[in-house]
């Protein structure tokens, strides 16, 4: 039987007829479905982009024509990020919230990259392959799925009650770290899983301990991809609104927090309070705050991208 | 059970190897080991896939201890010392004992980071800048890189990379080398260099090698040791054992068992 089919399957004539055509229609019909797909996620991207740029750009330049009666107050960028907030929409100034949000990356980077990395690397490099072991592993992956409101609520028992910071910024930025910490473990652990197992071997055959080998060829090697997942964890954290409201953030803040224990708002909760004012004005001032945060957020991805480019050639 | 054998040598040995059996877990994957390995002499373990060559190589210098569920029962004793001893530090081990792997893998940094990291976890760091040109040189390596070595080990080609690797090797000065497969990745060429650079270090160190392929035993082996798989009765399982163990030029002319002039013939594995 076998050796006639392959006979069939040779001839010219299966070479010229084939299901080429047939296969064509197919294939384009299933490439066109896919860029359907792609199409609808951009639009809706550029939709969002257009809309909040159309509205807001004109807090952030200052060829804007003003009607006829009042000048605008704040009509370019460095004034919309220094000017306190304001109960005029056109005088109103990110600048607190944008302070806030510093403030509060700040100390997520802080104390995230230590514990974060420093999970990932026990658990990826160290840990016994036991049963508890299984178990962290498997509370890690829920952890990154809780929703953040809860978080919120740990905060403010956990930081703001139990621990006495109040509803400052240092218990909103260890709230979010908080928030962050699975993502950035299970990303690290990637990092440290993705460096193949010949560099440990090669580095133990050449009487290396464990830890000289972990610490000074694994982990160097992991080191950008490590970079990456935390900066992309910082990007979900800049963007969280209900944990911050939960744990107190403050929704009207007229000074910049300087200790890490001020009261704090942050750039989210800021576009969220002057969304919901009804006077149309404070539209286009709550547009302004979500093109700067959209702006972060880009240069945030632009650097994981550029990182990742960098550096993942050298492995 | 009949394979056990041990062929005495007057030469000095440096590995006794004796009823040595290695499992993971329920797996047993070589057992029934005899044998003698003898100082600064190439010594080639050759036989089928499967048949355990690996697993044994890597148990003279401990690399087994990482993998999860791997145990080793019966004896090795380097220099008169019961390697798997618990008084005896694996890391101390590896220290004497280099490994040389399959597929080359040089570090992702410079050449001359790959060498100078095995330097300094030894706390070899005094010369270092001579260390590394010594190791080098006997690798046969240093003609090609003396130039760049602040160039990425990466950068460099299979066979390259490889003696890279033996440089790094050699450069923590141990007394043995084991090398699993090293050629196995390369071509022909860079195989020829290898082979030759062996026969260079043999007069230094003591070399183990595994190897599928035979003419590269024949060719630069003293003493050869066959291995086979034997299926047990329920057909389920396969475990490796040594066959026969004896000087390279006997075993490639007159072999004492029929199961190694099958397999060296290539009418058998």
């Amino acid at each position: 039987m076998l050796p006639e089919s392959i006979e069939k399957n040779m001839s010219n004539e299966t070479l010229i007829t084939g299901k080429k055509a047939e296969n064509a229609i197919k294939e384009s019909l299933f490439l066109f479905t896919l860029y359907i797909c792609v199409t609808i996620a951009i639009l809706t991207l550029m939709t969002l982009i257009y809309d909040v740029l159309s509205t807001g750009i004109t807090r952030l330049t200052s060829d804007y024509e003003v009607g006829l009666i009042t000048k605008i107050q704040i009509d370019n960028p460095v004034d919309f990020l220094t000017t306190l907030d304001s109960r005029y929409p056109d005088r109103a100034g990110i600048g607190p919230a944008f302070a806030g949000t510093v403030w509060l990356m700040i100390i997520v980077v802080f104390v995230t990259f230590p514990f974060g990395t420093g999970a990932a690397i026990y658990l990826q490099e160290f840990a016994p392959k036991n049963r508890l072991t299984r178990f962290i592993e498997l509370n890690l992956t829920n952890l990154a799925g809780v929703p953040s409101v809860i978080y919120g609520l740990l905060g403010l028992a956990v930081f703001v009650r139990l621990a006495g910071f109040g509803r400052s910024v240092l218990s909103g930025g260890l709230t979010l770290t908080l928030l962050i910490l699975p993502v950035v473990i299970v990303a690290s652990r990637e990092a440290l899983k993705a460096v193949p197992d010949t560099i440990r071997q090669g580095a133990l055959a050449l009487g290396a301990t464990k830890f000289q080998a972990v610490f000074r060829q694994v982990v160097p090697s992991a080191i950008p991809g490590m970079v990456t997942g935390m900066v992309l964890g910082l990007s979900r954290a800049i963007g969280e609104t209900a944990p911050l409201i939960f744990m107190g953030a403050l929704t009207y803040v007229n000074y910049f927090p300087d200790t890490p224990l001020s009261g704090f708002t942050a750039i989210p909760i800021q576009v969220y309070n002057w969304i919901g004012y009804p006077q149309a004005e404070w539209k286009e001032t709550a547009s302004a705050g979500i093109i700067l945060l959209l702006g972060l957020l880009l240069i945030m991805n632009s650097l994981a991208i550029f990182i990742r480019n960098r550096y993942e050639k050298d492995l | 059970m009949e394979t056990k054998e041990t062929v005495q040598v007057n030469n000095e040995s440096v590995f006794n190897v004796s009823d040595l059996s290695v499992s993971y877990g329920d797996f047993v994957a070589i057992k029934n080991v005899n044998m003698d390995i003898t100082k600064n002499k190439i010594t080639a373990f050759i036989g089928p896939s499967g048949c355990g060559k690996s697993t044994l190589i890597r148990t003279f210098n401990r690399m087994n201890d990482l993998i999860l569920g791997a145990k080793v029962n019966g004896t090795i004793t380097y220099q008169g010392v019961d390697l798997y001893d618990k008084m005896v530090d694996p890391v101390q081990v590896r220290r004497r004992i280099g490994m040389v792997f399959q597929k080359p893998n040089p570090f992702p940094k410079t050449i001359k980071e790959n060498i100078t990291f095995g330097l300094k976890v030894n706390n070899m760091t005094d010369n270092m800048d001579d260390r590394v040109e010594k190791a080098l040189t006997q690798a046969a390596l240093w003609d090609e890189v003396k130039d760049d070595l602040d160039k990425n080990a990466l950068e460099l080609s299979g066979g390259q990379q490889q003696r890279l690797c033996i440089a790094r090797t050699i450069a923590v000065e141990p007394d043995t080398i084991l090398m699993d497969e090293p050629c196995s990745a390369l071509d022909p060429v860079a195989t020829k260099k290898i082979e030759d650079l062996m026969q260079e270090l043999v007069k230094e160190f003591s070399i183990l090698i595994v190897t599928h392929n035979m003419q590269q035993a024949s060719r630069s082996s003293d003493y050869c040791a066959f291995f086979t798989t034997k299926t047990s009765d329920d057909g389920k399982r396969r475990t490796g054992e040594l066959v026969e163990f004896n000087e390279t030029s006997v075993m490639f002319t007159t072999p004492d068992k029929e199961l190694t002039e099958q397999y060296i013939s290539g009418r058998f594995g």
